[in-house]
């Protein structure tokens, strides 16, 4: 918010807090991405007043009320068509969006491999906690098999998607993992995403305290993309994705190809090229 | 309000008499439809007022086709009635097709395809088009051609225009091509030459000498929009909406603009208010299905304030429907579509001219009062041509959004009460203006509020407000026909404007007393206008192309008037006479009986 009172050294994680207090739940994984977030910006040095934070509907859809920037909380699923038309808009903002695992790959899924193959130019972040908290527990597309809750009181039967695959075959050119419990490591990956030229995707773990707390089963399962992947190689990204025997940290996949917003820079281009850009000229089409 | 029609017409009383429709028809997808385009663009280049009116099937190959345009010396405001100019490809276009024409009118035909049975009324004009391309041109394809240069020498069409518009249409494909095509209208002209006139129906160039444009509606709305400043379009294909995408899609990045074409009409809304919350006119259009899944986006631009247009360029409907036939069936969903209270605004089209000025409106008002507008078009005004005098665009100056004062700034509260309940809008970029647009009910600065009663009805107050200032331009937006305070009313809406102007004029000259009223502002409405108009009238019609009178139901919830719908829902446009028989039905009964109950308008 410009009016925050929090104000601290420019471009410090501090500055970028507003004095909106996070209604979180005490714990709340949300927390570590939040602060991660806030490193990140801090550690590219990113104003304020050029940082767009979109959200969905869910715990994560509040968070850009908690960034001192400008923010859109829109509806439930379509973070990417809101970000995609700002920066159509002005591509010179950055734009993070940011929502949970309901909001990204139910009710939202649709949008997620346009807005990879498109290469929009965006830091896209799911805080991932296999469940719904905002509506107090129901199993979500992340939910393992057996998933005991309101909405499944025998268990549930559907397999969980698995995200780092999904984006890696949909053409997002960067797509890493982080886990909230590992702030300063999730703030690395965070900067790494925001630095990448194009779609960059992370799934970060962040439980839910309340209704699925996963904090004392995930540490043991926690392991690191091995130092010697080749992230650039697609298939042995896929491969390495569709390991899940363990939580690997750290970056999966990075390419480059031109963006979304570089497309529309050569189609302008190549148009006023061939037409003079008058409205006069327009109509004289059609006399 | 000052018509928009400003056609220049000299006094050449032989042309400007001239009103004649022609009709093409045959098989789709064989260039029944550029027939009738080339057609339409020659008579309007030689100084004719046209206007089209198409039927084609929903399938892209085959099925019937056929295409319609009524040329005049005049003003045109409707499609027309009876046909004086059939050309018929096939048996079908005859069977089809014949009973439209008047006795004394004239059926061209390719005879190679069939032989009609001998009339004593109609005058035939038996052409080998199919042979004449072959042998003399050696391409069939050029079957089309060969007839348009008949047309052209039996009626005196100026066959300068036919060659101007070839060249203009083929030269991409080279030299041959234009010359094959120039080739062939010439065999038909040739062929003409060899056979004797039968009747006296002749054209000769046109009364009005200045240019004129030839657009369909949805060009029309596009041209608007780009004028508007309109540089972001993101939309999904759909009929009949598709070709203003197209358009766009052709035009907007000469100006720096772009249109994406994303995954569904949910994203294309969602992207049309992620671009104007940085700054950027956006739009979208759509048709009904479309439509129904933006209904939670439109919610969403209300709530936070965002412009938006959004247009439907209506089919019929529910759900599939029949996609390439007309409806006004969105009145509801346009005005009423979402949950809770969710005002916006919502405007409709009148004639391919307003299409150009309405949209420019639309973009004004969005900006203006930061909530989103419906535009509503349809498919028979989207789809048909007419000459448009070339758009001076001084007539409707463009508005821009309120941006906050550096004063504003050093406290910006994006949602601030402000006496006019419009409050500044920061864009990103701008220093000290950050906030978050924000779809849950919130405070005057933007923050969640979604458990504080009092607030929401204070916020929901200042949403509605926006409607007082609304209202007085809904009044002035309204355009009236014949009697100014006529016994029998007439309150219409969208493309219904012309035939209803048409009938009205019949009906005057037949000694009624008559007037319509047509507002451009369905939403909110232009009570004081209405209430004025339907004062003095002894019975009000409302005429509209849907099954349950949406905006007659509309107007009986703020009027106590027992209003008399006039509905047709067979997917085809009202034609003058059916609105002119009613007029006449509706006569009869006031004289019998006595006068209608008061007005009286309530208010939200």
């Amino acid at each position: 918010m410009s009016n925050a009172v929090v104000s601290d050294q420019p471009f410090s994680p501090q500055s970028y807090k507003t004095d909106e207090h996070p209604i979180w739940c005490p714990g709340c994984g949300d927390f570590g991405v939040l602060s991660s977030l806030y490193t990140a910006l801090s550690g590219l040095s990113i104003d304020p007043k050029n940082l767009v934070v979109v959200s969905g509907i869910g715990c994560s859809g509040r968070t850009p009320g908690f960034v001192k920037s400008y923010g859109f909380h829109s509806v439930h699923g379509r973070v990417l068509p809101v970000a995609l038309g700002i920066k159509l808009a002005n591509p010179k903002l950055t734009v993070i969006g940011v929502g949970g695992d309901g909001d990204g790959f139910a009710i939202g899924g649709g949008h997620i491999p346009h807005a990879a193959r498109r290469n929009l130019d965006i830091t896209y972040i799911i805080m991932d906690n296999a469940t719904y908290g905002l509506t107090k527990g129901q199993y979500s597309p992340t939910s393992p098999v057996g998933f005991q809750a309101g909405s499944t009181p025998y268990g549930n039967i559907e397999p969980p998607l698995n995200p780092l695959a999904m984006l890696i075959a949909y053409g997002a050119t960067f797509v890493g993992q982080g886990y909230s419990g590992k702030p300063r490591e999730a703030a690395d990956l965070i900067q790494k995403a925001m630095e990448h030229k194009g779609f960059s995707f992370l799934d970060i773990i962040s439980p839910c305290i309340t209704f699925y707390n996963t904090y004392k089963v995930i540490p043991p399962t926690l392991g690191e993309v091995p130092p010697d992947h080749d992230a650039s190689n697609r298939a042995k990204a896929f491969e390495l994705a569709i390991q899940t025997d363990k939580l690997r940290l750290g970056v999966y996949y990075k390419t480059q190809r031109p963006t979304f917003e570089e497309g529309v820079a050569a189609t302008i281009t190549k148009a006023q090229q061939a037409s003079p850009p008058r409205l006069e000229a327009i109509f004289a089409e059609f006399a | 309000m000052k018509p928009e029609n400003g056609h220049s017409m000299p006094s050449d009383s032989k042309a400007r008499a001239v009103d004649y429709v022609f009709r093409v028809g045959g098989e789709g997808g064989e260039g029944v439809i550029s027939t009738g385009e080339m057609l339409t663009l020659a008579l309007a280049r030689a100084g004719y007022e046209i206007y089209t009116f198409r039927t084609y099937p929903a399938e892209i190959k085959g099925g019937h086709a056929n295409y319609q345009v009524r040329a005049s010396g005049a003003l045109l405001l409707s499609p027309g009635s009876a046909v004086d100019v059939l050309l018929a490809f096939n048996q079908e276009a005859y069977d089809k097709h014949i009973q439209d024409v008047h006795p004394g009118g004239v059926l061209v035909f390719d005879s190679d395809s069939f032989t009609p049975p001998p009339s004593e009324s109609l005058i035939y004009y038996a052409i080998p088009m199919s042979s004449l391309a072959t042998e003399k041109v050696g391409i069939k394809l050029t079957k089309n051609i060969v007839a348009l240069g008949a047309l052209a020498q039996l009626f005196d069409i100026p066959i300068a225009t036919f060659q101007e518009l070839l060249r203009d249409r083929f030269l991409r494909k080279g030299q041959a091509v234009v010359d094959k095509n120039l080739q062939a209208l010439q065999v038909g002209v040739d062929h003409i030459k060899s056979i004797k006139k039968q009747e006296a129906l002749l054209l000769g160039p046109g009364p009005r000498k200045t240019k004129e444009l030839v657009l369909s509606g949805n060009e029309s709305l596009a041209l608007g929009a780009i004028a508007a400043g309109c540089r972001i379009y993101a939309g999904y294909p759909i009929t009949p909406a598709t070709d203003i995408m197209e358009f766009l899609a052709r035009e907007l990045p000469k100006l720096g603009g772009f249109v994406v074409q994303t995954e569904d009409e949910i994203a294309a809304l969602g992207t049309v208010l992620g671009a104007s919350f940085a700054g950027k006119k956006a739009m979208t259009a759509t048709s009904g299905p479309g439509f129904s899944l933006m209904t939670e986006m439109m919610g969403l631009a209300v709530v936070a304030e965002i412009p938006a247009v959004v247009v439907d360029v209506q089919r019929v409907g529910p759900s599939t429907g029949m996609p390439t036939k007309t409806e006004q069936g969105d009145f509801y969903l346009a005005c009423y579509g979402g949950h809770g209270n969710c005002p916006r605004i919502v405007m409709a089209l009148t004639s391919v001219e307003d299409c150009f000025y309405g949209i420019i409106r639309a973009f004004n008002l969005a900006e203006q009062f930061q909530m989103p507008v419906v535009v509503l078009s349809d498919a028979s005004l989207g789809h048909r041509k007419a000459t448009v005098p070339v758009p001076d665009i001084s007539k409707v100056p463009v508005v821009e959004r309120r941006i906050p004062t550096p004063e504003q700034l050093q406290r910006f509260k994006r949602y601030t009460f402000t006496p006019d309940h419009v409050s500044p809008m920061s864009i990103p970029g701008i220093e000290g203006g950050g906030y978050v647009a924000e779809g849950l009910e919130h405070d005057e600065v933007g923050y969640p509020a979604a458990s504080d009663h009092e607030n929401h009805l204070r916020l929901t107050k200042k949403r509605y407000g926006k409607f007082g200032q609304v209202e007085p331009i809904a009044d002035e937006l309204c355009r009236q026909y014949g009697d100014a305070h006529p016994e029998i009313g007439i309150i219409g809406w969208g493309s219904t404007e012309g035939v209803i102007r048409e009938a009205v004029e019949m009906a005057q000259a037949k000694g009624y007393s008559v007037g319509a009223l047509h507002p451009k502002i369905l939403y909110p409405q232009p009570l004081t206008k209405l209430a004025e108009f339907i004062k003095g009238t002894k019975a009000v019609i409302i005429p509209e192309v849907n099954y349950t009178g949406q905006f007659a139901t509309a107007l009986r919830k703020r009027f106590a008037y027992d209003f008399i719908q006039l509905n047709k829902c067979i997917g085809l446009p009202f034609t003058p006479k059916e609105i002119f028989d009613k007029i006449e039905e509706v006569a009869r009964n006031v004289k019998r009986g006595g006068q209608r109950p008061a007005v009286f308008a309530t208010k939200l």
